[in-house]
């Protein structure tokens, strides 16, 4: 498994586009920077996992944030299309990283909102989406077609949830996490009709981010203070690794934000 | 109320976005009917419906469109793009990429709004009539120099109708052609759909070719004429001709109908009819003048029935009320034709064909006749909306007359 990451040279709270984000609440550079180099070093020699790394750039405080760059599909990156205006500089850098790694690019329309991996998880055979708050419902009808896979579209109702990563975990084929007050009850039927086990997170830990997890195999990496989360991870045979990320949900992010799966 | 047909698709039916859809529109207080729906096969498979949304008023259908449209479902129209227009180049001809109508509800959009097309016909000209702001149809040959004239296709909106999903007995009647089907109940929902045309006050056209006069159906269709249920009847020389043999001399083309043995120089019969009715100066005049006692058109007469009679080359005589102009017969029959709820078409091919491309498929259309052919041929020249019985004329008109007698006597009993 391969990753992309972006260091956080220049991450902080320079505007606020959701409710976690308080310009009055400043992140600590230092300790930012020593909490995203321990999660790598996790990932490199824990998980074994590749990290490459597309360079951060001045005035893109969320670049940190690799998984709303976009969608790789075998050699196909699917690039985002942000909401908000001060994300959409991050767009040709890292579509520029993936063109010279000979992915080919593949752009929507302009007025199709998608936020890549940060709204599409895979689960088994199906790719969920999710809808309302950050990407579009036809965006995702887009995505469809090019990936010519099923994609169904979840409507998230909560914005301390905006994006399906941080709500919604798959726990490879037939298990995932999820928080249910974060969907809509269409969304919660078509999860339980979907999905054998659906393991339902406590709002105090899915508060700390634990459904904001990166799965490799049988190994979860979560950020720490979700005892109960990982307790019923452990007793399903999961390996978890907990970080502490905690400067990172100042932005609203956490471990699974700040990974984008490359194969 | 306000309407508004929108687009949904993609992953609809798993995702269960197409149910949330629809109950988004009723909780917000509008009415939904799914026009179309198509479901993928497999999972890759995308499904798609096209929704009509009916709201009490424009500002709930306005909210209802853009709360919809968060869930992926797109009005079908370009709001924007407005009809566009040229002038006729020449009388009768339509300029070149003109709009051809279908037989549906049309509108067309000018100046931000959608505007009715009157007298939906299949394969005419859109024309605007600059100083009413109306549209209308318009055939070919009735174009004038200068007529504004609907060109492409870009804000011109056709409503589809709903074919599969019944909603009153009459559409359970399906519009494919078998001599299996089980007449009995056709005839009885037909009986049914036009008493209650007859009781909303709507016209009845019925279209009759002379095997009605030959079968001895004469007498059915005259009771259908004089309780009621007839207000046009479009034929040709041929029904007129027969029916007035009949009413002279008891025969048709020289049989006698209730002895069923020919009469002597009945050959003659028709020929000395026509004769007699050119001579009375029309049909009208003869049941005036007291030479015409019976039959279909003396009840016509009698009831006040519109009747177009139009001509064609074989016509013997032909009586004076035929139209020989064949683009004058059509104009009569289009403007008699405006209006009717109902048509009846029984043993003819010509004149239920030159009906049916005059109706708007709004209007609930039976063709009846022992040639399976006849429908099958109305349908596919664009009378989707026919229902076709293959069966002899004469039992049909009889049961069809026992039924709307029977549903009289009942309504009298209540």
């Amino acid at each position: 498994m391969r990753l992309l990451m972006c260091p956080p040279d220049y991450y902080g709270i320079e505007y606020e586009i959701n409710p976690w984000m308080s310009k009055g609440r400043q992140t600590d550079r230092q300790r930012a920077h020593r909490q995203w180099a321990d999660l790598r070093q996790m990932l490199e020699t824990r998980l074994s996992l590749k990290i490459d790394l597309v360079e951060p750039i001045a005035g893109l405080p969320d670049m940190v944030f690799s998984a709303n760059a976009g969608v790789v599909w075998g050699l196909k990156f699917i690039a985002s299309n942000f909401r908000h205006e001060v994300r959409r500089g991050e767009v040709p850098f890292c579509v520029e990283w993936f063109r010279r790694q000979g992915f080919e690019i593949v752009r929507l329309a302009d007025e199709l909102f998608f936020e890549g991996e940060g709204d599409l998880l895979r689960c088994g055979d199906v790719c969920f989406a999710g809808y309302h708050i950050r990407s579009d419902i036809l965006a995702h009808q887009r995505v469809a077609e090019i990936i010519e896979s099923e994609v169904l579209s979840l409507e998230l109702t909560d914005h301390w949830f905006y994006h399906l990563d941080t709500c919604f975990c798959p726990l490879g084929a037939e298990r995932a996490l999820y928080y249910p007050p974060a969907f809509d009850q269409y969304a919660r039927e078509v999860l339980q009709g979907h999905i054998a086990e659906l393991i339902p997170v406590a709002a105090a830990e899915a508060q700390r981010f634990a459904c904001n997890a990166i799965v490799a195999g049988n190994a979860i990496v979560m950020n720490d203070g979700c005892p109960e989360t990982r307790e019923k991870l452990q007793s399903l045979d999961f390996t978890v690794y907990e970080t502490p990320l905690d400067e990172f949900i100042k932005a609203g992010g956490s471990a699974k934000c700040m990974v984008l799966t490359i194969d | 109320m306000a309407r508004s047909i929108v687009d949904i698709s993609g992953h609809i039916i798993d995702s269960l976005i197409l149910p949330k859809v629809l109950d988004l529109i009723i909780n917000l207080g509008a009415e939904f009917r799914i026009i179309d729906i198509h479901i993928g096969h497999r999972r890759a498979d995308r499904s798609s419906a096209r929704i009509q949304i009916d709201a009490p008023t424009q500002d709930s259908l306005e909210v209802i469109l853009a709360k919809v449209k968060e869930h992926g479902a797109l009005p079908v129209e370009t709001e924007d793009e407005a009809a566009r227009l040229e002038p006729a180049p020449a009388d009768g001809i339509l300029p070149d990429s003109f709009y051809a109508t279908t037989n549906l509800p049309t509108l067309i959009r000018l100046d931000e709004k959608w505007i009715e097309v009157e007298y939906p016909e299949m394969d005419c000209a859109i024309r605007l009539i600059p100083t009413s702001g109306r549209a209308e149809t318009v055939p070919m040959h009735r174009a004038r120099k200068g007529d504004l004239i609907v060109v492409g296709h870009g804000g011109v909106k056709v409503v589809p109708m709903e074919r599969h999903v019944p909603r009153e007995p009459f559409e359970f009647m399906s519009s494919a052609v078998s001599t299996e089907q089980p007449k009995g109940l056709l005839i009885r929902e037909i009986a049914e759909s036009m008493r209650r045309t007859r009781a909303e006050r709507g016209r009845i056209l019925v279209v009759a070719g002379p095997g009605l006069v030959h079968t001895g159906a004469s007498r059915h269709l005259i009771e259908l004429i004089e309780n009621g249920f007839v207000q046009v009847l479009f034929a040709g020389n041929g029904l007129a001709v027969h029916d007035i043999e009949n009413a002279l001399y008891g025969t048709s083309l020289g049989v006698y109908l209730e002895k069923n043995i020919r009469a002597s120089e009945g050959h003659e019969h028709h020929l000395r009819a026509i004769n007699a009715i050119r001579k009375a100066g029309g049909v009208r005049q003869a049941v005036e003048q007291g030479l015409v006692q019976r039959g279909i058109f003396y009840s016509c007469v009698k009831k006040g029935v519109d009747f177009v009679l139009a001509g064609s080359i074989r016509d013997d005589g032909p009586l004076p009320d035929v139209i020989t102009d064949t683009l004058k017969a059509q104009d009569a029959m289009r403007e008699k034709a405006r209006d009717v709820r109902f048509a009846l078409m029984m043993a003819t091919t010509l004149h239920a064909i030159a009906t049916g491309n005059l109706l708007p498929a709004t209007v609930k259309t039976v063709c009846v006749d022992i040639n399976p052919a006849v429908v099958t041929k109305l349908s596919d020249r664009g009378t989707f909306q026919a229902i076709g019985l293959v069966t002899d004329v004469e039992p049909f008109l009889r049961e069809l007359s026992q039924y709307l007698k029977r549903d009289e006597n009942t309504s009298d009993a209540l």
